[in-house]
């Protein structure tokens, strides 16, 4: 040990000694701004131990092992719902919120359908998912006047082999890809008919010899680097990608859009396990999140939208008015909210899409 | 003194082999359930009475569904042929190390190791950065001329037998160079001065003298390459069947601890099998002079 860690050891002895205030806050990777975790800190003094995950399995494995230690955990809402099924969560005291009344009614009133009367989560932030894709590659390949507003880009077998030598990729979540083509082909996206399964996994076998891989966070550098040129993925992952392509000057110029059939919108919930340390300081710091300049620099950084009515005023032009973003009211409107489903179907699902993938 | 000696690894063997594989054996007959842990108690104690609730359902499950022996039978040929590919370039290795004058040896030895100074996933990482479309490798080739359109390597099963074998080379060259260090090099002689050619004495004396360093380079090659969960996920496409992504996905997607206990212990019992044969050859090994 070198003289001077010795010595900062010395330094920061005394203050742990002191039972310093700590909040366990456990979120998606690449889902924060810069200074939301370093303001809250400085203004509450309150210390923040920041962990991400990737994956909502994970962090479902975890909290139906409990003791996780966490104060507050971001899953999305369906996954939240059986979380809170299994009596994983408290509920939010929303007396200790008084920014609470900044979330949209609308919004809250959508996520009460998985969340009755919205007991157990404040939304994070909210995602569609839908197709992004690489401008230049995709029109050469279908032509100027193709119609690309639509899931048929990607769904329809003739487009897709069209498009496989550039490179499609396909979120590793069969919940979310199988969602989409059921709403493509007219059926309820929460189905949990085996029949429109049938249907929906036939469709996705039509096109599965076109599709260069399925994997879940991979295709935002691919996309951003040229690799691949078409990705049904997170609509914030897929802006980030755009983002990225457009700092590095490598002339790819990435498009996402909400098809017209509409597409999955999804939300990321703030939720409080039921043994967590420190629920005090959870609440505080959705107090926290809540104030809308806040929210507003979350969206900015991340190209999410939020439910937190007051921010959208604050939030950049550039992020409020991309309709892949912030999607028009008639766009919403055709966009359905995934919800938990049952162990058996969930099962067939699985089974489906291992057969999808490998053929077996 | 000796018998306390003999006891740690007994105890570390009941501590973090034995107990964990009881509670995965709890686990893989009981219930799923939507709880906290998501499957119903073993034993339940309701007035005054005990019951227990074993649920062999699961196992029966894995015999219905012929995906469970698909992927057995696939991450076992993976494993297979990985380790053949990793004795093929170990051995060679191993034998030029062993031969070596001695003062190199330690070098050679070294860098053999030195791989494992990078973390194991970083490493695997590094293989994206090669095989990918606009990777080293087929931007050199392109640069060179000798392909005119990207290789497709990264996401096939090619890439997941070179992650296997780069990853695993210095388990099958450690054993392997052990026993070749030993071998005695008048028998090479006495082999020579006898009339047989290189070529025979390789097969008849030095091959079989080091059959014990080829079985536990093999073993330490093979086993966990059955599981190997990792490497396939990253590098494999999506055809590559392998029995670690059925269980993550029977414990994750499926939320089913039950089912993904039982397709555990089989995979463990799967391995029993060549341990079991490994420790014979080595019985085998000890009772001779």
């Amino acid at each position: 040990m070198t003289c001077t860690t010795l010595t900062a050891l010395l330094l920061t002895m005394p203050l742990a000694a002191q039972a310093q205030e700590t909040l366990n806050f456990y979120n998606w990777s690449d889902y924060i701004a810069e200074d939301t975790i370093p303001n809250f800190e400085a203004e509450t003094g309150i210390d923040v131990n920041y962990d991400v995950f990737d994956s909502n399995e994970v962090v479902e494995a975890r909290m139906l092992t409990g003791s996780t230690g966490y104060d507050l955990v971001v899953p999305s809402l369906e996954f939240m719902a059986r979380q809170a099924q299994a009596g994983v969560f408290q509920p939010i005291d929303t007396s200790k919120i008084a920014n609470y009344g900044n979330l949209d009614p609308e919004i809250m009133r959508i996520i009460a359908t998985n969340d009755p009367n919205n007991t157990y989560g404040v939304p994070w932030m909210m995602y569609s998912v839908g197709p992004g894709y690489n401008t230049a590659m995709v029109t050469e390949r279908l032509g100027a006047e193709a119609d690309l507003d639509t899931w048929g880009m990607v769904f329809d077998p003739a487009n897709a082999e069209r498009l496989a030598d550039c490179g499609i990729a396909l979120l590793d979540s069969p919940s979310e890809i199988v969602g989409a083509a059921l709403n493509y082909l007219g059926l309820d996206p929460n189905s949990e008919d085996t029949a429109d399964l049938e249907q929906a996994v036939e469709l996705l076998d039509g096109i599965r010899p076109h599709i260069r891989y399925f994997h879940s966070s991979q295709y935002i550098n691919d996309l951003a680097n040229g690799d691949i040129c078409v990705s049904v993925g997170y609509s914030g992952d897929i802006l980030q990608a755009q983002d990225r392509a457009a700092e590095a000057g490598n002339g790819v110029e990435i498009t996402y859009t909400i098809p017209r059939e509409g597409a999955l919108l999804g939300f990321d919930m703030m939720a409080i396990p039921a043994d967590a340390p420190n629920p005090d300081a959870a609440h505080a710091f959705i107090d926290y999140f809540l104030r809308p300049e806040v929210t507003a620099a979350v969206s900015d950084a991340v190209f999410y939208a939020n439910a937190n009515k007051a921010a959208t005023p604050l939030v950049s032009d550039e992020v409020r008015n991309d309709p892949g973003i912030y999607p028009p009211e008639e766009t919403v409107a055709k966009m359905y909210t995934p919800t938990p489903k049952s162990a058996r179907f969930d099962r067939a699902l699985t089974r489906a899409w291992t057969t999808l993938k490998t053929g077996r | 003194m000796k018998r306390l000696v003999a006891l740690i690894p007994m105890a570390w063997l009941g501590l973090f082999f034995l107990v964990p594989f009881l509670v995965l054996l709890k686990i893989s007959v009981s219930e799923p359930a939507i709880a906290q842990p998501p499957y119903m108690p073993l034993l339940d104690w309701a007035d005054g009475i005990l019951t227990i609730a074993l649920n062999l359902g699961n196992y029966i499950f894995l015999t219905e569904d012929p995906l469970y022996l698909l992927s057995y039978l696939s991450s076992v040929k993976i494993a297979a042929i990985s380790t053949i590919l990793t004795l093929l370039l170990g051995y060679p290795m191993a034998y030029v190390i062993a031969r070596a004058p001695e003062h190199r040896r330690g070098l050679l030895l070294m860098l053999v190791i030195l791989p494992f100074w990078t973390s194991f996933l970083l490493r695997v990482y590094a293989w994206i950065g090669l095989l990918k479309a606009n990777g080293i490798v087929n931007n050199a080739l392109l640069a060179v001329g000798v392909i005119d359109q990207p290789l497709v390597m990264l996401q096939t099963d090619f890439a997941v037998y070179l992650g296997i074998v780069y990853t695993y080379l210095p388990f099958m060259i450690l054993p392997l160079y052990a026993t070749l260090s030993k071998l005695d090099a008048d028998l090479l002689d006495a082999s020579a001065d006898l009339g047989a050619r290189p070529g025979t004495t390789f097969l008849t004396v030095t091959l079989p003298l080091s059959l014990p360093g080829v079985v536990a380079g093999s073993m330490l090659v093979f086993i966990p390459a059955v599981g190997e969960y990792i490497i396939p996920a990253l590098l494999g496409g999506p055809g590559t069947l392998m029995i670690g992504s059925v269980l993550w996905n029977e414990f994750f997607l499926n939320r089913d601890w039950p089912v993904a206990a039982a397709v555990a212990i089989v995979m463990v019992l799967v391995l029993a099998l060549p341990i079991g044969l490994l420790r014979r050859v080595q019985a085998r090994e000890g009772e001779r002079p």
